[in-house]
């Protein structure tokens, strides 16, 4: 072979693997498409930290977005309770319910947690892990929208960030029922 | 405070191995033996400022310096003693640390031990070795700072990951780092022939007992990362081809391919090219083991922190690959071969078939791993391969394998004759297709079982045909044959060396075909006071207990086994880790050599009224972990010096 082509050849060899490996940054194996979406969310009816029941049922003709999370979940929990707060708030008087579930925790250091981030929306503890097994919860945190047909219409695994949390919440309420 | 210091004095530490890389290559390129002499003293600089880190960390993790991400991340107050020193290098950014505290090491030794003597590869490898050192150290830098702060403090720690409070977990990563990070020294003295353009054997000479070293803590390594996989997950397997243990076996083949073909260079001046595109790929091979299993583009049953770190070390990889290819490119005229090859039938094509078949199935291990990538990139979808492709495509490769192994320690080098065939393979071909034969008609219908069989048989002939010929020329009047073999092992510890290494990998092909064949499993539940039978065994379900442990909760369940005779109580359990979401098993067995009796409690009632059980009989297991003693025996063997050259 022609030594030149081979010179610069042997070291470009090296860059096609180069490039599918650099195209895996654009990828994320985690994210599995889940089979929820586009199915009738499962019901539930949990009691809330204060002591209020709360369904699913009940909130029917809203946009839920119902958020997994857990107080010994550090750092990804911690990152998104303040964005959870300031949007419940921010969404206050609109068609759209927040409902927090806490996961596999402590109740003291759950508690703890709310305070620290003074969630005003109703959360609630699922002691038997029922909730995030109809889920198909697989870690914390995940979050769920749904819309006010009461079907799953996406899932979010790990921390929120603003955008994703306006522009899902802004999308579902434009439907109409 | 710690943290500043250690936050500083890795910043220290990467100036001084950029200022020690930068005037070793400078020192070689002029000529100026004080700028090497200054890269010298650079290089003790990082090592000590290295090991200060290293030992500030394992200080913030014994004093439960929770301000330190890090610490509180991967220990709590629960966390017992030990595991509070691994936790060490329980996630990434201490990994780091332990690797180019290695490293570092590594670089020392080999400015202790060539100083002297190779004034002209010594410069040019030490100004590698401390380029890659100030790598990794700007990936404690920046991307994955192990003294990073957390504010506010928490009272108390996340904790290590449950699974890696085991033994092997503290053996595990040491072992397969210091076989990663020894295939730098090799590397080194490759790049180091081809930019002083001396790419003869010296570097091989050079490097030899290196390879060796790193080859035997990778097998180590793997080996660890097996019995641990074995005795912690539950499944009941060793090895699942997850990404992250092809990681670790991709390497483990280029280097073993590496070791086998020095020896054509050394003795035949072929190969030349290859062996420096063998190194190279070994070396970016760990690289990129590393940037798989830390840059979270692959998924993988090991749960990875993710950031930015995965684009450092692609970073890297590309000036790794483009680098030394650009170096062998541009030295290519003098790469040519001296020697050629004079026959298919003799040692030189046996030695380039197996280079080959080591190869190929490197690549093909690549090749599924990646193949999700592809995937995702060529068509769109979403998938994951599995075992079955890696077994179907490697077994083959393997029990080919296994007969070169046998022929290529015995056929002559050239042109082998007939005669040296026949009075080499005749017996043992003979041996093995008997051996083969009995065991069908024993009742052993599997093919492939029956194949790998027959080969090790035919390998194991041709080593006893070689070491007693070998034996019976040197015994001396009056001297014992057990003296005679002894004197012979340490006199010729490289050859033998390898020999033993072989017998141990025919003991672990053993185990494999074995245990892939023959183990069975059951799963049931049982009501208390309820048996099962499997396999001869019968097992009792007795009840359940709960207990307290410093950091988690266990259910542990109560087996009586017998079969025929009492054979004790098994404790397969669950533990409860309150930063877990789900129970982590914890098996209990019975090890045997011929079969290990393996229980993994599953779901059970509260009240320990009932429990399901998941009961293995797995088949020749033992073989694996005594076969790999027995290879890293044969491999430490043949680091000792060479005796002959003593004399």
């Amino acid at each position: 072979m022609n030594r030149r082509v081979l010179r610069w050849g042997i070291p470009l060899a090296a860059v096609p693997v180069l490039l599918l490996l650099g195209y895996g940054f654009r990828t994320d194996p985690r994210e599995i498409p889940s089979p929820l979406i586009g199915k009738p969310a499962t019901p539930f009816s949990l009691k809330t930290f204060d002591g209020e029941p709360i369904s699913l049922e009940a909130l029917r003709g809203r946009v839920v977005v119902v958020n997994f999370w857990a107080s010994w979940c550090y750092p990804a929990c911690y990152e998104e309770a303040p964005l959870l707060a300031q949007a419940s708030d921010a969404y206050r008087g609109r068609d759209v319910t927040f409902v927090g579930i806490d996961i596999q925790d402590k109740e003291e250091a759950a508690r703890k947690f709310l305070t620290q981030f003074n969630f005003t929306f109703p959360n609630a503890p699922d002691p038997l892990g029922r909730v995030s097994v109809d889920y198909g919860v697989y870690g914390v945190p995940e979050t769920f929208f749904i819309d006010r047909a009461g079907r799953i219409r996406w899932k979010h695994v790990g921390a929120l960030t603003e955008d994703v949390l306006r522009q899902r919440i802004d999308l579902l309420l434009a439907e109409r029922a | 405070m710690i943290p500043e210091i250690g936050y500083a004095a890795t910043v220290a530490a990467l100036l001084l191995a950029l200022y020690g890389a930068l005037a070793a290559a400078a020192g070689a390129g002029t000529g100026r033996p004080a700028l090497v002499q200054s890269s010298e003293r650079a290089a003790i600089g990082v090592v000590v400022l290295v090991t200060c880190c290293l030992l500030l960390l394992v200080y913030a993790f014994l004093t439960f310096d929770f301000s330190v991400r890090y610490v509180a991340i991967n220990t709590n107050r629960g966390t017992p003693f030990y595991y509070r020193i691994t936790a060490l290098w329980g996630a990434l950014e201490g990994s780091i640390i332990l690797w180019t505290w290695m490293l570092s090491l590594y670089t020392l030794i080999v400015v202790v031990q060539y100083r002297r003597r190779q004034p002209e590869f010594y410069p040019w490898a030490l100004a590698v070795m401390l380029g890659i050192a100030a790598f990794f150290l700007l990936v404690m830098t920046i991307p994955a700072p192990p003294f990073e702060r957390l504010a506010p403090v928490p009272a108390d720690g996340r904790g290590l990951n449950p699974l890696l409070e085991d033994t092997g977990m503290i053996t595990h990563p040491v072992a397969l780092y210091l076989g990663f990070t020894g295939f730098t020294v090799p590397f080194a003295f490759a790049l180091a022939a081809l930019f002083t353009g001396r790419v003869g054997d010296e570097w091989i000479t050079i490097t030899r007992r290196w390879t060796i070293i790193a080859w035997y803590f990778l097998s180590l390594g793997l080996l660890i990362g097996g019995w641990w996989s074995y005795h912690v997950l539950g499944w009941g397997g060793y090895w699942a081809w997850d990404p992250v243990e092809n990681a670790a076996f991709m390497p483990w083949l280029t280097g073993t391919a590496f070791l086998h073909s020095v020896m054509i260079q050394e003795r035949r001046r072929m190969l030349k090219l290859w062996n420096l595109t063998l190194i190279i790929l070994t070396f970016s091979l760990t690289i990129f083991g590393t940037f798989l299993t830390r840059s979270g583009i692959i998924g993988s049953v090991h749960a990875f922190t993710q950031g930015s770190i995965g684009q450092f070390f692609l970073g890297f990889l590309a000036l790794v690959l483009l680098g030394s290819f650009s170096a062998l490119a541009w030295r290519l005229e003098r790469l040519k071969a001296q020697g050629e090859l004079d026959s298919i039938v003799s040692r030189e094509s046996v030695f380039l078939l197996n280079n080959l078949f080591l190869v190929a199935a490197a690549f093909t291990v690549f090749f599924g791993t990646v193949f999700p990538l592809i995937a995702e990139a060529v068509r769109g979808t979403k998938l994951s391969v599995g075992a079955p492709f890696f077994n179907l495509v490697n077994i083959p490769i393997f029990l080919g394998l296994l007969l070169l192994m046998g022929l290529g320690p015995l056929i002559a080098w050239r042109r082998a004759s007939a005669e040296n065939l026949k009075r080499n393979f005749l017996k043992p071909i003979v041996t093995g297709i008997v051996a083969a034969l009995i065991l069908r008609l024993l009742g052993v219908g599997n093919v492939l079982v029956l194949l790998c069989m027959g080969l090790v048989v035919f390998v194991s002939g041709t080593m006893v045909v070689d070491f007693s010929r070998a034996v019976r020329a040197r015994r001396r009047a009056g001297r014992s044959w057990l003296g005679t073999a002894g004197g012979l092992l340490l006199q010729q510890n490289r050859r033998y060396g390898g020999f033993v290494v072989h017998l141990g990998v025919l003991v672990v092909a053993l185990g494999v075909a074995g245990s892939q064949a023959w183990s069975i499993h059951t799963e049931t539940t049982l009501e208390k006071g309820q048996s099962v039978a499997l396999a001869g065994y019968t097992v009792r379900f007795d009840g359940l207990a709960a207990s307290e442990e410093s950091n988690h909760s266990k259910v542990t369940g109560a087996f009586t086994v017998t079969n025929g005779r009492p054979l004790g109580v098994l404790h397969p359990a669950k533990k409860f880790y309150p930063q877990e979401q789900s129970p982590i098993a914890a098996v209990d067995y019975r090890l045997g050599l011929t079969e290990d009796l393996y229980l993994v409690l599953g779901d059970y009632a509260q009240d320990g009224s009932h429990a399901t059980i998941k009961i293995q009989v797995n088949r020749m297991v033992s073989w694996l972990w005594i076969g790999g003693l027995v290879l890293t025996l044969g491999a430490a063997l043949a680091i000792l010096p060479d005796r002959r050259k003593l004399v």
